[in-house]
């Protein structure tokens, strides 16, 4: 059957010429990820990963991709094998594995019931 | 767009075993996770059969993105007037945008995307099936817009429960941008549905072309298909394919029938008892001959993909810098 779209048909019969064709590595570059910033004011925040062949062609391939009906005032990329990260396993590193409200505001709740209870103990003041 | 996730009883064969050679406690641990609805990220453990499911379904998304640009790009050339190109422009360029997003999600899992895009001119990975079928009037891509783009949210709206976080996360951008698609579907139905007798039936025709494909989007009946219990336990599969289908036509049937078309299917009913959608039998096994290559437009599709890919090597070599190496991406 023809092909119905004319930009198809344009490419006729070269398209059906084409060999089957296989990708080698790296043909489609390397990978970046992407960091948006949506106001002025905010955590730029990862919001995922694109193939590019430098920074600036991936900070293009970026808008395109990421930013496309949302608004945005800043954009980075940074190569995919620039980052380091934590693993699953020291996930549980982040989670207090002793009480540690010492140093957490909700380990001073109970200073002004001790202020109520201990007042006759501090001498009237002068003034 | 994309139908939904076919599971072959083969896959299933291979499976069994897999996950009995899996680590159990780690396995415990994997399901505990998702049982409480915690995401799983790329460099978390997984079960090998959860990331084999995962690459396949979320690859197949990637290629029917791509692919699906094709069928509504036809009349780009043709649109009847300078918004409508501008809105079919930018759809289309929205489903190119989607496939990038879902090969980046299905590279965190282990596979890159040259392996995909060999497998998809190999013919050895699929993508969705309605693709395969071409858009002979304007009236067809106003019909797609609507009609598919609409089962397409159904299926990804499910998906986006799922369990893998960089899947979730694409379609969470996805789902945003194609209820543009589906507003300027219905935008464009209803205005031939409105328009002259000839509009009228021009939308009519392609109504009549499209229903067996809409019919099988969401994949075989339940009946066909392999019980997949540990797909829905992992949150890969969230729906049936027949519970899907029903959604479909509980939503969209009533909005057809409003515009005054008929639907090609006399025995299109839902019984008052049971709550569900009857119809005629679809014809599966034209289902599962387009899937294997033999629809009207198979070789087209891959014919163009290949031609973009090959015309577009010298560009890629002239870029490429020798000292990239590859790495699969974080998230």
């Amino acid at each position: 059957m023809a092909s119905l779209d004319p930009r198809i048909q344009r490419a006729e019969p070269e398209l059906w010429q084409t060999p089957n064709t296989t990708l080698g590595p790296l043909e489609h570059w390397t990978t970046y990820e992407v960091f948006l910033q949506k106001t002025r004011g905010s955590h730029a925040q990862h919001v995922g990963s694109l193939h590019a062949p430098d920074p600036e062609i991936a900070l293009i391939l970026a808008k395109e991709q990421y930013t496309r009906r949302s608004s945005c005032v800043s954009l980075w990329v940074v190569p995919t094998v620039c980052i380091l990260k934590t693993t699953t396993e020291e996930e549980g590193m982040f989670q207090p594995a002793v009480d540690k409200t010492y140093r957490e505001p909700q380990g001073y709740l109970n200073t002004r019931e001790r202020l109520e209870k201990y007042r006759h103990r501090i001498p009237s003041s002068s003034c | 767009m994309y139908g939904n996730l076919v599971v072959r009883p083969e896959d299933i064969e291979n499976w069994g075993k897999k996950v009995e050679q899996e680590d159990p406690e780690k396995l415990v641990e994997f399901e505990a996770r998702i049982e409480r609805g915690e995401k799983i990220e790329p460099w978390d453990w997984m079960p090998f059969e959860y990331r084999r499911q995962l690459i396949r379904m979320i690859e197949q998304h990637a290629h029917s993105e791509i692919i699906g640009a094709l069928p509504e790009g036809t009349w780009i050339t043709r649109a009847p007037n300078f918004r409508r190109k501008l809105a079919l422009m930018a759809k289309v360029q929205d489903e190119v945008g989607h496939a990038q997003l879902l090969y980046s999600a299905a590279e965190t899992l282990g596979k890159t995307r040259e392996q995909m895009i060999n497998d998809l001119l190999s013919g050895k990975s699929k993508y969705s099936n309605i693709f395969n079928y071409p858009a002979k009037t304007w009236a067809d891509t106003a019909i797609i817009a609507w009609l598919v783009d609409a089962g397409a949210i159904i299926n990804q709206t499910t998906n986006s429960r799922g369990s893998y976080g960089p899947y979730v996360r694409a379609l969470e951008r996805i789902c945003w941008e194609e209820s543009f698609h589906l507003k300027y579907g219905y935008d464009s139905v209803v205005y031939l549905a409105t328009g002259t007798p000839r509009q009228r039936a021009m939308l009519q025709d392609a109504l009549n072309r499209w229903w067996r494909p809409i019919m099988h989007f969401f994949g075989p009946p339940d009946t066909q298909s392999v019980h997949t219990e540990k797909l829905v336990r992992w949150k890969v599969k969230l729906a049936t394919n027949d519970e899907m289908r029903q959604q479909f036509l509980d939503m969209y049937v009533p909005k057809i029938w409003e515009l005054g078309l008929t639907i090609p299917d006399p025995n299109l009913r839902k019984n008052p008892e049971t709550g569900r959608w009857e119809y005629s039998d679809p014809d599966w096994d034209e289902f599962w001959r387009v899937i294997n290559g033999d629809g009207p437009c198979n070789k087209e599709r891959l014919a163009v993909r290949r031609f973009a890919e090959e015309k577009g090597r010298w560009v890629r070599e002239a870029l490429r810098s020798p000292q990239a190496q590859y790495v699969t991406p974080l998230a």
